[in-house]
């Protein structure tokens, strides 16, 4: 049976498909960019829509191809043979991606490809060779599709290969700088330690720096003329009212128990931040401006015992799991009973290593504590025969040294670039 | 206070190892702060007691002498070159071997014995210094004459000396003695009294003197004792020897006295010639105005009415409680002694010593408040041990103006308060154990304890005092650990602090370093930046007594300390910086406390670092703050408005106020190069001042929030020519109130351009114009009409024209 094929081998459009440079980006099928373009209705359609506009118009005035199937069929099958050479050689010769594109949109383009038009051709084609043609242009197709993948993914492989090798990092070089700030540490210490104690249900509270000397000394027992005063040396603002110097910046914030007990009725479970002032010469472990965290839980059956395990709490959360904590005795006019807790000491191997923060004690002393002194209940209005309370003051300063070994106190509030940025 | 191992051990057996009797100690009683070790390096061997039996010269030596000495072998010849060697004394005596301070090097080294000017010597007789024990090298140590023959030194004068810092109310831990009864509490052992007896003459003591108080609030008790046939002299060895290991200076034997039973008792005496006291009469009074007393230490005191005096029949002859007067003191010539002990309104003896900068051994314990019934116990030690080491005649009987013994305080202690305040009971017989070995009387009645606590503890008042001694004595170690329980206070909002917390983060996030500056400042940095007619923040508020001068007033601004921070970190630091603190501007208020305002202030400027970490070309300006400021107010949810605004200390033109809606709540601006200057800061620097509270009242609890729409936006870009002085806001302005049909139209500004092609007084703003629907997608037509009012309404308002 004689088949007879008038092939009119459109020359390949001028158009330029989008060919992805990079071997990284997704594969483009080229697909037509217009309809996407289209489908994606974005700010840009608007800008692009007058190009879209011209390239439509090229691609309507393409020519329809027109086919002759009066020719043999081993004729056809030799010319389908011919076409898959040429088409395999063109692939080989075909250089980087843009050329990959080039080629499959001449070969396979879904307009006007030169296999696509064959196989559209195929409607018009006898309908007893028509079975035989379209199997061999299936397969043609089937085969310039594949070795059109594997070039690429050949190409994508040595593309990566290249990238891996030739143009390794040097991942030691510094990164891009970045701007970005840090809290100071007493900030970081503070956050912390409101933290641990926010878990165990303490709210926040504030109260003055600037304090009345009442409520300073008076209202937590260090009358004027006890020498439980020598324990807060004062700084006194010199301002005169009614002929008293009434004013001073408070040596701790133990007068918000006194503040807060004013204000609410029990139960009451806060914590307390906030700047202190002494008068006092500045040495490693001492600064005359600091900062506290002062705790005060009040209830009924408040007891010393939850006392220890809500500083034992605090303790692990703020220094490891593994620490331990002890109660020494102490005395504070505002607590009674009253103590002194100290951590295991864990900066020292082991006892007498010259620790210079334990001075191979084995503990360091952290914070001043106690039950809140009946006559304080009861000058707040609280029955002291019912409520009991605890108190506590953590020195934040103190805390931040312990947790990052820092020697000496007065680093803090120099605001020295180059000790601030190491937390 | 210091507290010899071997003192203590007169009273209770201690046979812990310093570090766990310091660990004890500290536990229950008071903190040991430390301790030093008294002849840890004196070979037990080669370093004995020997005693002085002869004194002969050196045949070749006037300076030298022969001294033989007894260390329980037999006589050895021994060359010594100090003056004070003789015979009968008691010394310290080290043979060949012994590890010894080199007098002249001052280093610890072995002896080596060598002939001295031809003769052998057997051996060495002592000197402080070369047993470690001070700086003395004069003369030999001369030891306690009850020392045994051949004992090994480091058993007869060696010790363990703590440093034990003790309470503000606790006066009776500052004698050795109250001391070791608390140790014998802890560790159970019992306690020995010191000895108090003493002979009595015939002659009454109120033969010799008469004692009328005149200020009996002042002075609770004052008792007399006399001791006749005094005879003055140095103290025998072992007392300036405990007396030098306490901290203290022997005198005499009367004044050692004194300070020994001081030092024991906790209970400050003082002693008089008799025979210096004028009129045979005691009269404790306050003193008269323009009255002056010279004291001990030679200084003349002027004294004021609230100041109680130790008075003769003729004026002043002590500061009660604090220091004697010069005009009374005993001396070489002391035949008789007048002792007082006495008992002083412990606020009075804080005051008075205040007043006159004068503080004493005598007066740091008055202070604490010390148990009126103390005096009469003091007495009779002292009157023991006068009679022991000055060869006194105490007469009989004591002086005592006591006008209101005050009655023993009785507390009841319900049994079930201990576990109430300390989560855990206590058994009664443990109780009982503690309170009886700690001198408490103690009775139980039904389920309470019947407490009477002891003279020397007047601390002890309530039931919770109490418990406290139970406590520490039972062991804090056998407190367990609970979890508090019970209802959660309320919450209360916050949204101050919030808000606060908030930008602080946002803050440091977007590439400022925190910092906490000191916040009393000196008046010459507020000047710099605080402009005198800001009423809320000049006249700030000073210190009276400040650490430093620079340190004098309370700062009504933030802005000083961040330049300063800037300033001082410009030395090390080549690249951009950003500062900002959270802190408070204290701003005094009439008759109360200051307000203290809640600010945020931030410092920024220098070159932005490039790739290579290094600063580059590009500086910071005022475009990164007033971004900054951007960002953080958008994270908080609302949009700031900046406005061109002058402000002191910020350069005009380039300095703007951040208001949101019709509230100011900072500023954004460069400061001054002047004042930049003025901290030495050269380069342009920029300043961010956000007030948390304008802030916190129109932040929204939460954000609008508004579907995305599924609709695209369309984009048009104008370039807009508008007067120079138009700000790009006014454009903004139109625009974001511009409506059309439902169509939203938002706006950015992407260029402003001056010159070429733009008429002078003209600016040209180019900006990117967002429309958008929430029902459609906007066609080409809609926008194109939506476009035309927008430039029809700009041009109307603003005078904004498209450019060609």
């Amino acid at each position: 049976m004689l088949v007879t094929i008038f092939v009119p081998w459109l020359a390949n459009g001028d158009r330029k498909p989008a060919a992805p440079s990079n071997p990284l980006a997704p594969q483009s099928r080229a697909a037509p960019c217009g309809r996407q373009t289209r489908k994606v209705k974005t700010p840009l359609a608007l800008h692009r829509a007058f190009a879209f506009g011209d390239w439509l118009l090229s691609a309507r005035l393409s020519r329809s191809p027109t086919y002759n199937f009066t020719q043999p069929m081993s004729t056809i099958e030799a010319e389908i043979d011919a076409l898959r050479t040429e088409a395999l050689e063109a692939l080989t010769e075909a250089d980087g991606e843009a050329g990959r594109e080039a080629w499959r949109a001449e070969w396979l383009g879904r307009k006007d490809g030169r296999l696509t038009l064959r196989l559209r051709a195929l409607k018009d084609a006898p309908p007893e060779s028509r079975a035989a043609l379209g199997k061999s242009l299936n397969e043609l197709k089937a085969t310039l599709e594949g070795e059109l993948e594997a070039r690429r993914d050949s190409a994508r492989a040595d593309a990566l290969a290249a990238l891996s090798a030739d143009a390794a990092l040097d991942v030691t070089l510094p990164g891009r700088p970045q701007s970005l700030g840090r809290l100071h540490p007493v900030t970081q210490t503070m956050n912390d330690c409101i933290d641990a104690f926010a878990e165990m249900g303490f709210r926040v509270f504030e109260g003055p720096e600037v304090e009345w000397s009442r409520y300073n000394f008076d209202a937590v027992r260090i009358p004027d003329d006890h020498p439980a005063r020598d324990m807060w040396d004062t700084i006194w603002i010199d301002t005169l009212i009614e002929g008293e110097r009434q004013m001073l910046l408070r040596t701790h914030t133990s007068p918000n128990q006194i503040r807060v007990m004013e204000q609410t009725e029990p139960p009451v479970r806060v914590i307390v931040p906030g700047k202190c002032y002494r008068q006092e010469a500045t040495d490693a472990s001492h600064e005359w401006m600091l900062t506290q965290i002062e705790g005060l839980a009040v209830d009924e059956g408040v007891r010393m015992s939850d006392l220890k395990g809500t500083l034992y709490a605090f303790a692990r959360r703020l220094f490891g799991e593994d620490r331990r904590i002890i109660f020494h005795h102490s005395y504070f006019p505002f607590v009674e009973p009253g103590v002194e807790m100290a951590i295991d000491c864990f900066l020292c191997a082991e006892p007498g290593s010259d620790c210079r923060t334990c001075h191979d004690t084995g503990w360091i002393e952290v914070l001043g504590a106690g039950m809140v002194h009946p006559e304080i209940l009861e000058n707040a209005g609280y029955d002291s025969s019912r409520y009991t309370g605890f108190a506590f003051g953590v020195g934040i300063e103190r805390v931040a040294m312990l947790r990052w070994g820092i020697e000496d106190i007065r680093h803090f509030y120099q605001n020295d670039l180059r000790f601030l940025r190491q937390f | 206070m210091k507290l010899p191992l071997s003192w203590l051990g007169d009273y209770v057996d201690v046979d812990l190892p310093p570090a766990e009797f310091a660990t004890r100690v500290t536990d229950a009683i008071a903190e040991v702060e430390g301790w030093e070790v008294i002849g840890e390096q004196w070979d037990p061997e080669l370093v004995r007691v020997a005693e002085v039996l002869a004194v002969d010269p050196h045949p070749n030596a006037d300076r030298l002498v022969l001294a033989t000495v007894n260390v329980g072998d037999g006589p050895k010849t021994v060359v010594c070159g100090a003056p004070n060697v003789a015979s009968g004394q008691k010394v310290a005596f080290a043979t060949e071997g012994a590890m010894l301070i080199d007098g002249h090097s001052g280093k610890l080294s072995k002896l080596k014995l060598r002939a001295i000017r031809g003769v052998d010597s057997a051996g060495m007789v002592l000197s402080e210094k070369e047993l470690g024990l001070s700086d003395d090298h004069e003369g030999i140590l001369e030891l306690p004459g009850d020392c045994a023959i051949g004992a090994p030194l480091v058993e007869a004068i060696g010790d363990v000396v703590f440093d034990v810092s003790t309470w503000a109310n606790r006066a009776d831990l500052l004698g050795i003695f109250g001391f070791a009864r608390e140790v014998a509490a802890v560790t159970g052992q019992p306690l020995r009294e010191p000895d108090r007896s003493y002979s009595q003459s015939e002659r009454s003591a109120s033969d010799f003197v008469s004692v009328t108080i005149e200020a009996p609030d002042l002075c609770r008790r004052f008792t007399a004792s006399i001791i006749e046939g005094i005879e003055m002299g140095p103290s025998p060895a072992w007392m300036q020897q405990r007396l030098i290991r306490a901290g203290m200076r022997p005198i005499n034997n009367v004044v050692d006295v004194t300070n020994y039973v001081m030092l024991e008792t906790g209970q400050p005496l003082h002693a008089f010639d008799y025979d210096l006291v004028r009129g045979a009469e005691i009269r404790p009074r306050r003193a008269r105005p323009g009255e002056t007393l010279t004291t001990l230490d030679d200084i003349e005191r002027d004294l004021d009415p609230d100041m109680l005096m130790i008075c003769d029949g003729e004026g002043p002859v002590a500061v009660a409680g604090i220091m004697g007067g010069g005009n009374s003191e005993v001396s070489e010539s002391t035949k008789t002694v007048l002792l007082e002990v006495a008992n002083f309104h412990p606020g009075s003896i804080r005051r008075t010593s205040t007043q006159l900068k004068l503080r004493s051994e005598a007066s740091l314990r008055f202070e604490k408040g010390i148990g009126p019934d103390l005096a009469s116990y003091a007495q009779d030690r002292a009157l023991h041990l006068l009679e022991q080491v000055a060869g006194g005649r105490p007469a009989s009987g004591l002086v005592d103006a006591f006008p209101t013994p005050l009655p023993s305080p009785r507390i009841t202690l319900p049994a079930a308060r201990i576990e109430q305040v300390l989560g855990i009971p206590i058994e009664a017989g443990e109780v009982r154990r503690i309170l009886v070995a700690l001198g408490f009387d103690v009775a139980e009645s039904g389920d309470a304890f019947e407490v009477m606590p002891p003279f020397w503890r007047p601390d002890v008042a309530l039931p919770d005092d109490v418990v406290e001694e139970l406590i520490r004595i039972y062991g804090y170690e056998n407190l367990p650990t609970t979890v508090l329980r019970g209802a959660l206070p309320e919450a209360q909002p916050r949204p101050l602090e919030r808000v606060r917390e908030q930008a602080r983060e946002l803050a440091a996030g977007l590439g400022f370093q925190e910092v906490v500056s000191y916040t009393l400042t000196s008046e010459e940095i507020l000047s710099r930046v605080v402009p005198s007619t800001d009423e809320d923040r000049t006249g700030p508020l000073a210190a009276m007594n400040p650490v430093a001068s620079q340190h004098t007033y309370l700062r009504t601004s933030l802005r000083g300390s961040l330049l300063s921070a800037y300033a001082a970190n410009r030395h090390h630091e080549d690249a951009a910086m950003r500062f900002f603190e959270v802190g408070v501007e204290y701003l005094p208020t009439e008759a109360d406390l200051p307000h203290e305002r809640p600010v945020l202030c931030a410092v920024l400027g220098g070159q932005r670092l490039e790739r290579w970490e290094r600063p580059g070309p590009e500086r910071l300006d005022f475009f990164d703050a007033k971004g900054a400021v951007e960002t953080l107010l958008g994270v908080l949810g609302v949009e700031g408005a900046f406005t061109a605004e002058e402000h002191f200390a910020m350069l005009p033109g380039h300095s703007a106020t951040v208001s949101i809606g019709d509230d100011s709540v900072g500023v954004v601006a460069q400061v001054h190069p002047d004042v930049a200057g003025a901290f030495d800061i050269e380069e342009p620097v920029f300043l961010i001042e956000l007030w948390f509270e304008p802030l916190t009242r129109v932040i929204p609890e939460r954000p609008d929030y508004s579907p995305p729409s599924r609709y695209p936006e369309a984009r048009r870009d104008l370039a807009l020519l508008v007067p120079a002085e138009t700000p790009a806001s006014a454009l903004l302005d139109v625009i974001r109130t511009h409506r059309a049909r439902g169509v939203r139209i938002a706006a950015d500004v992407f260029d402003e351009y001056r010159g070429e092609g733009v008429a002078a007084g003209q600016k040209s703003l180019a900006l990117a114009v967002r429309f958008r629907a929430d029902d459609r997608t906007l066609s080409e037509k809609d926008v194109v009409r939506i476009e035309q009012g927008l430039l029809r309404r700009l041009e109307q308002d603003i005078g904004a024209t498209l450019r060609a």
